[in-house]
């Protein structure tokens, strides 16, 4: 575990929007009865992005990042993406 | 007439799509990624591979590269350009033509030869190319699977925007995403979509690969032919780009 004093650290989650097709989260899905699974549906495989932004505040840090995922780790035509706080400048993060 | 051909680090068809373009008559000039001086070309090829390693999506890196924004400031003063394959996928996720590049329905890389037929007559990037003929030429990639929202695609069919669809050997439209003809699942199988202005076409074939007879084809050489013809008869053709975007 690493403490980023100083930075606030996010994570980027990105998933295929509803409604497009994600041939990956098919596959999985089609894997499971070869594991003996059942009852597993709507798989989507997507991307998640962590990363440190220093940044006067949470605000000014959030808006780097909103400006980020949604120009560069996701193209909005065919995801979405949510932004999470992992850490705070000074307090340890979970992981 | 001059034809810049741009080189990202990954790009892997920028030389054959040079030798292509001389082929076509053209004068062909690389354009590194980090210049934004585009030496004057009268049009510009975003050619095939893997730009910036294809990280995050196919494109997404390349798009902000400092010779994509002198790309843009061209395309905006109606200068032509065509995206081939990678460039095609550069050119989506820059928001330069509508639509975004898929993983195959497959999910396989697709390497082989396909067909492709013209769908408009109207379009400079199809100048001279016949419509509706079956064009042998390869693909190569394993995100090209076309997809727009329907009112895009709607809008793109009424205005004659799509270039390009993926056909059979008898020249029949492969609209089924599962059509063996269409390779890569590509919605109302588009292979090639023009922006509202016209002048910024993507593709996803390689004309390039087959452009002479040795290369078991040159049906790919009509549409390297219709670029530098095209490029040739515009107004802005030759002159040096005079305006520098900052």
């Amino acid at each position: 575990m690493t403490m980023h004093s100083g930075a606030y650290r996010f994570a980027v989650n990105v998933t295929p929007r509803p409604g497009i097709l994600d041939p990956q989260g098919r596959a999985v899905e089609q894997s499971l009865p070869h594991l003996g699974v059942s009852g597993v549906s709507g798989v989507r495989v997507g991307r998640r992005v962590e990363l440190n932004v220093a940044a006067a505040d949470e605000s000014a840090a959030r808006a780097i990042v909103d400006r980020l995922a949604g120009e560069l780790l996701s193209n909005p035509l065919i995801e979405a993406f949510e932004v999470e706080l992992l850490s705070s400048p000074g307090a340890p993060g979970p992981g | 007439m001059r034809i810049g051909v741009v080189v990202f680090p990954g790009s892997n068809c920028d030389a054959d799509t040079m030798h292509g373009l001389r082929v076509a008559g053209a004068e062909p000039v690389e354009l590194w990624h980090e210049t934004a001086d585009l030496q004057g070309a009268a049009a510009v090829v975003l050619p095939g591979g893997f730009a910036y390693g294809d990280y995050l999506r196919a494109g997404a890196i390349a798009r902000f590269s400092p010779v994509m924004r002198a790309v843009a400031e061209f395309a905006g003063r109606g200068g032509m350009v065509l995206g081939i394959c990678n460039g095609f996928q550069v050119l989506a996720e820059a928001g330069l033509v509508p639509g975004a590049l898929l993983r195959n329905r497959s999910l396989r890389f697709a390497g082989r030869e396909v067909s492709i037929a013209a769908q408009t007559a109207d379009s400079p990037f199809t100048l001279g190319v016949p419509l509706g003929r079956p064009l042998r030429m390869p693909i190569a990639h394993g995100e090209g699977c076309y997809y727009a929202d329907e009112a895009t695609l709607d809008e793109l069919d009424r205005t004659g925007r799509v270039l390009f669809r993926y056909v059979d050997a008898d020249g029949r439209v492969a609209v089924d995403p599962d059509d063996p003809a269409n390779p890569n699942g590509s919605v109302r199988a588009i292979a090639g979509v023009a922006n509202r202005a016209g002048n910024v076409a993507g593709l996803m074939p390689h004309p390039e690969r087959a452009a002479e007879l040795l290369l078991g084809s040159d049906d790919g050489l009509l549409i390297l032919r219709a670029l530098v013809e095209s490029a040739a008869a515009q107004p802005t053709s030759g002159r040096p780009s005079a305006v520098i975007v900052g």
